[in-house]
């Protein structure tokens, strides 16, 4: 396994996602800025989390257009592994390599706090260590989280088992007062058709080492890991 | 020729609107209880050079479709004016 982080003008999750790989894992990891057209030799590349050109016009809607985001998608179409975690998330849609849009939080109000996932799908290289149903406690830090995409397109993620996490209860039951920011089918995390894309709002990065309290993101981490 | 072109933009109906409903909310505290439904949308006005009208036009719709609005949520209307 090789990675990369990926960092935007704002990008302020790009640190611990280079610690968790390099720290952590021991996996080589080198950071590349926007600007690069074209990626070092790797298997996945990270999207971070943070505020890519101040969330102007749209979140990701900038960051989209950057030149790198072109070696992003050949790196993708070829079949190896793109993890966008919350603005990644959003950039990931805005680029149309992930389907649906992202909204205002219901609320409208920016949410900082752990929430609880459940795991939907194992068959994918990024829950493959994980176990169907776990619940997991990981945090969200966004303002614009609250996923839509049309009726087809949700029907589309739901009968090729694309859903990868669902906010829920700590018990991992479904229902709209676990759901902290309105999504639909109370999504936290798709994949692509290819399945080697996800996206994500919570971040792992954040609880996967014992000093940061929580650890329960490090299985993702560890799922990805071990591939090469 | 200068053009200025008057962009606004909507979520789709079919997308909730939490800031519009926030609003309304807000107009039913206030007593103003009038208003049904609020919508809050997005303004852009920008100044373009083109040949004729139909140039001027052909290149606002592509600045819309490509970058400035989401189709995935946002419809949009706009309209030109002469300098």
């Amino acid at each position: 396994m090789k990675a990369v982080v990926v960092v935007f003008p704002g990008s302020n999750c790009d640190t611990d996602c280079f610690n968790v790989l390099k720290d952590v894992l021991k996996v080589p990891v080198e950071f590349v800025w926007h600007k690069e057209g074209s990626l070092p030799d790797c298997d996945l590349v990270v999207l971070p989390g943070g505020f890519s050109y101040g969330d102007y016009l749209r979140t990701g809607a900038i960051a989209r257009f950057s030149p790198v985001m072109q070696a992003v998608k050949r790196h993708a179409d070829s079949g190896r592994l793109v993890f966008g975690i919350c603005n990644g998330f959003q950039i990931l849609l805005e680029a149309g390599l992930l389907p649906g849009a992202m909204l205002r939080n219901r609320s409208l109000q920016f949410i900082c706090k752990p929430v609880t996932l459940r795991v939907e799908t194992v068959k994918t290289v990024f829950t493959q260590k994980l176990k169907e149903g776990a619940v997991l406690e990981i945090p969200i830090a966004h303002g614009e989280g609250n996923y839509y995409c049309d009726e087809d397109t949700y029907q589309r993620l739901e009968d090729n088992d694309r859903v990868v996490f669902r906010y829920c209860s700590q018990e991992g039951a479904l229902g709209e007062e676990f759901n902290p920011n309105g999504s639909r089918g109370h999504i936290a995390g798709i994949v692509n058709e290819r399945r080697n894309v996800l996206g994500m709002m919570p971040h792992p990065e954040r609880a996967s080492e014992r000093v940061l309290s929580m650890t329960d993101g490090l299985g993702i981490w560890q799922s990805l890991a071990g591939v090469s | 020729m200068t053009y200025k072109a008057t962009v606004n933009v909507t979520l789709k109906k079919s997308v909730l609107d939490p800031q519009g409903k926030t609003v309304l909310h807000a107009l039913e505290a206030m007593g103003l209880n009038q208003a049904t439904d609020v919508r809050v949308g997005k303004y852009f006005e920008l100044k373009l050079d083109a040949a004729g009208e139909k140039e001027a036009g052909d290149h606002v719709r592509t600045m819309c479709d490509r970058l400035l609005i989401n189709p995935v949520i946002e419809d949009y209307t706009y309209k030109l004016e002469k300098l």
